[in-house]
């Protein structure tokens, strides 16, 4: 008698946990796979492509199903130290054997020399340049990424990759202190 | 139990934590009056001098512009115009080296002074308490004030707030060593600064000002004191002599025993700091409409024969007050712009001064000698007794070091307001504050990144969701074009071949065999594209049958017409013009349309396969029937031409006979 009056507070335990763990699966749902969105926000977003996938979102996905986490040269080791962190895997240097610290580029069109053919509109993942058929493209450099993806289709070779300029905002102070100048 | 404005009143004064007590160095300028400067030859005015957005430059190269004309004008929140300093023209707009660390260029207006220091028209407010709060914010902002302590916040944006104020808090402490400027500000302009004050107790209403000076400035002290005698609610606070208790959190602790919490500004506890020198800008722009364009600034050292405080113009190069005070370079001579506990070395002598400069500093090697030899942190915790924000210095330092950053801002490192205190106390000379500021720079940097990251992810997902529906769109257009085409231009190009057949059928024999095979070709279409004709048929077959019953109502309603203008009013009237119009029009349009059928036979021969698929079929057959019929009949004529031709000629003869 005993066994099934156990069996039986056992099997409504189980029940009653049952409900609330399937109450709790429906209601907490989570919607996409949260480390893939880990993932994409330490990547630098640059949509560059340079990690052999089309655009940071696909290679967060493939990180997330165990890709490597070194084929990123625009965030640098910074970002494969973060990646490797997050992921639990040893960090591995870039692939590629990229520079330690990237230098931040980013695009200018000669202007004198754009035929306007907007072939390097289309090629912007963030849509940083601005222009029209046979008239002179330019770019936004507040929205541009560094990305390169527009030096390859521009047919007269009128886009450079430039690091930005340093001004008052963006200097970092110097370690090394200032050199010192005769005073004239 | 008092309350915190009675214990104030009482003289209470709390305790800051950490500080140190560097050698003053004070005397060398605080006991000569301040004096003016000659003009300068080049005056170099940055167009942004503080904390914000520089404004839009007015002025053009080559233009003449009097003592006090703005020059820029604010276009956004936090922007605040910048004045000439003297009268003169405009040489060039330029970037010129910025009295930054750093030196790196920055947009400035270099005018040329005519010597003749010509005012332009200034607007002094006698009774500023007659103008709302708006205005006298717009007059603060338009005069291009902001903080003169150092710091170069903009002044209307600080007195904007919304939040009330309890306590106004005049910063007169100017702690950090061999600056003298606030003192003898004090000294010898109590009643302008004063005035300042009085502006600002109109705008916020406090419920009291607390004019805080350090009780190593005596004169200044007495000075104040007997300017604010008539106020009741101005006390006039002194305080021991520790740095960095000028540092505006520091004195808030100081004179209230409030602490400002974490990323959060004294407003927001009620309490709001002004130096003095600010206040003396804001009296002299409302009281007598002069704006911001000179300063007191120290000029001192000991490789300086004269050291004294002047009235140097904004814009006026350091070399400029440095030669007004007999300078005497040594070898490796350093110019520090600012105190030396805060300041930075210029790398130049032709450096502008600016709003916010208030101390040049020419020191000697004895005097302040270089710290280049770092040694490695003995952990002697020297740093964080002298911490005046209670911060870790040394453990911040291993973190800087490392780059870790998440632990800095774990540890507060924002909270760091870089008085050098930390500098000053450590035995093995570890430059600490350059590491923060390092490392500062580099947080900040990685905080912009990620916005910037997250823009740019954002204009990838819409510019792909732009894509696709271009790409869904394209696809629909398509779909829409390519129905039309089967019907419509099939039918068109029928009927243009039919066209020809008929028109050109008596021209040759060589334009008969043309529409031979013309209609061959049609015949093949017509029966390629039989349901298409149909369709269309059917559609001319509806509209026949729509028109006749236009037809019959149109003499329906002509009757009805008849018929009601016995009774005929205005209204009738104008509804029988306007059906009897309605009915031109659609016999118009009716004529037409049968005209055109009687035109085309083609057509008819189209109307004819209406009826049926089967029927059209036949039709074709009969098409290619009739074209051959004329293929026959244009020869056969032919024939008969050359035989009228023939007859003509007998004609001819005849006629000739007859002649004969």
């Amino acid at each position: 008698m005993i066994l099934i009056y156990a069996l039986i507070a056992l099997g409504s335990l189980a029940l009653i946990f049952g409900l609330i763990l399937g109450f709790a699966g429906v209601r907490f749902k989570v919607d996409s796979n949260p480390i893939v969105d880990q993932v994409d926000e330490i990547l630098p977003q640059t949509q560059c492509g340079q990690c052999g996938y089309p655009g940071c979102r696909p290679y967060a996905e493939a990180i997330a199903n165990g890709d490597d986490v070194n084929k990123c040269p625009p965030g640098g080791d910074a970002t494969v130290k973060k990646l490797a962190d997050l992921m639990g895997v040893e960090a591995t240097p870039l692939a590629g054997g990229e520079a330690q610290e990237p230098i931040k580029t980013v695009a200018y069109i000669r202007e004198d020399e754009c035929i306007g053919c907007t072939k390097c509109i289309q090629a912007c993942p963030v849509d940083a340049i601005l222009g029209a058929t046979r008239q002179m493209h330019t770019v936004l450099i507040d929205e541009c990424t560094g990305c390169d993806l527009c030096v390859e289709p521009c047919p007269v070779d009128c886009i450079d990759m430039l690091p930005l300029k340093t001004t008052t905002q963006n200097w970092k102070w110097n370690l090394e202190s200032i050199s010192v100048k005769q005073i004239d | 139990m008092e309350s915190l404005l009675e214990q104030i009143e009482r003289g209470m004064l709390w305790q800051a934590p950490g500080g140190v007590h560097p050698p003053g160095h004070k005397a060398l300028t605080e006991s000569i009056a301040i004096s003016q400067l000659p003009i300068p030859e080049k005056l170099i005015v940055p167009i942004k001098q503080h904390i914000g957005v520089h404004g839009k430059v007015l002025i053009e190269s080559g233009q003449f512009v009097l003592k006090g004309q703005a020059l820029t004008a604010p276009n956004q929140p936090w922007s605040v115009p910048v004045h000439a300093p003297t009268s003169g023209t405009i040489v060039a707009i330029q970037a010129m080296p910025s009295a930054h660390p750093s030196a790196l260029e920055e947009i400035s207006i270099i005018l040329s002074p005519d010597g003749k220091d010509t005012w332009c028209d200034l607007f002094p407010i006698s009774d500023y308490a007659s103008l709302d709060y708006e205005e006298i914010i717009q007059k603060i902002q338009m005069a291009g004030i902001c903080g003169m302590g150092g710091a170069g916040f903009p002044a209307y944006v600080k007195s904007q707030t919304d939040k009330k104020i309890e306590f106004l808090i005049v910063n007169g402490v100017e702690c950090e060593p061999y600056i003298t400027a606030d003192d003898r500000l004090m000294q010898e302009h109590a009643d302008e600064i004063i005035h300042g004050i009085s502006v600002l107790n109109h705008l916020l209403k406090p419920e009291k000002i607390l004019i805080a000076i350090e009780n190593d400035k005596p004169l200044a002290i007495k000075s104040m004191q007997r300017a604010s005698e008539s106020f009741e609610n101005i006390l006039v606070k002194t305080i021991p002599t520790k740095y960095p208790s000028g540092g505006e959190k520091q004195l808030i602790q100081i004179l209230t025993n409030k602490e400002v919490p974490t990323r959060k500004i004294p407003a927001d506890i009620g309490i709001l700091v002004q130096n003095v020198g600010t206040l003396f800008a804001i009296g002299e722009a409302i009281h007598k409409g002069k704006p911001l364009i000179e300063r007191v600034i120290t000029v001192t050292g000991k490789t300086l024969n004269k050291p004294k405080n002047v009235w140097a113009l904004i814009g006026s190069e350091v070399k400029h007050l440095l030669d007004n005070c007999d300078f005497e370079p040594q070898a490796q001579q350093r110019v520090i712009m600012g105190g030396p506990m805060m300041g930075f070395t210029l790398p130049s002598v032709r450096i502008p001064v600016v709003k916010t400069t208030n101390c040049i500093l020419a020191p000697n090697q004895i005097e302040l000698p270089f710290n280049d030899n770092e040694q490695a942190c003995i952990r002697c915790s020297a740093c964080a007794d002298a911490c005046p924000a209670s911060l870790l210095p040394q453990q911040l330092q291993w973190f800087a070091k490392a780059k870790e950053y998440d632990k800095l801002e774990d540890h507060n490192l924002f909270d760091c307001i870089e008085c050098g205190a930390c500098n000053y106390v450590c035995p093995s000379e570890i430059p600490l504050v350059q590491y923060y500021r390092v490392a500062k720079a580099q947080i900040k940097e990685q905080q912009e990144e990620q916005i910037k990251a997250q823009r740019a992810k954002e204009r990838f997902e819409i510019r792909n969701q732009r894509l696709e529906r271009e790409k869904e769109e394209r696809l629909n257009r398509h779909k829409k074009i390519a129905k039309p085409k089967t019907a419509d231009e099939q039918t068109k190009i029928a009927q243009a071949m039919a066209k020809v057949t008929t028109n050109q059928s008596d021209k040759s024999a060589v334009s008969a065999a043309i529409a031979r095979a013309k209609a061959k070709k049609l015949q093949n279409q017509n029966s390629e594209t039989l349901p298409d004709n149909t369709e269309v048929a059917i559609k001319r077959a509806q509209r026949k049958e729509k028109a006749r019953l236009y037809r019959e109502e149109k003499q329906k309603e002509t009757l009805d017409s008849d018929n009601n203008q016995a009774p005929s009013s205005e209204t009738d009237d104008k509804k029988s013009a306007v059906a009897a119009a309605v009915a031109r029009a659609k016999a118009k349009k009716l004529a037409k349309q049968s005209e055109s059928d009687t035109n085309k036979d083609s057509r008819e021969v189209e109307s004819t396969q209406a009826e049926d698929p089967r029927k059209a079929a036949v039709a074709a057959a009969v098409a290619r029937a009739k074209a051959k019929k004329l293929a026959k009949q244009s020869e056969s004529e032919k024939n008969e031409g050359s035989s009228q031709v023939e007859l003509g000629t007998s004609d001819d003869k005849k006629d000739s006979k007859d002649n004969n």
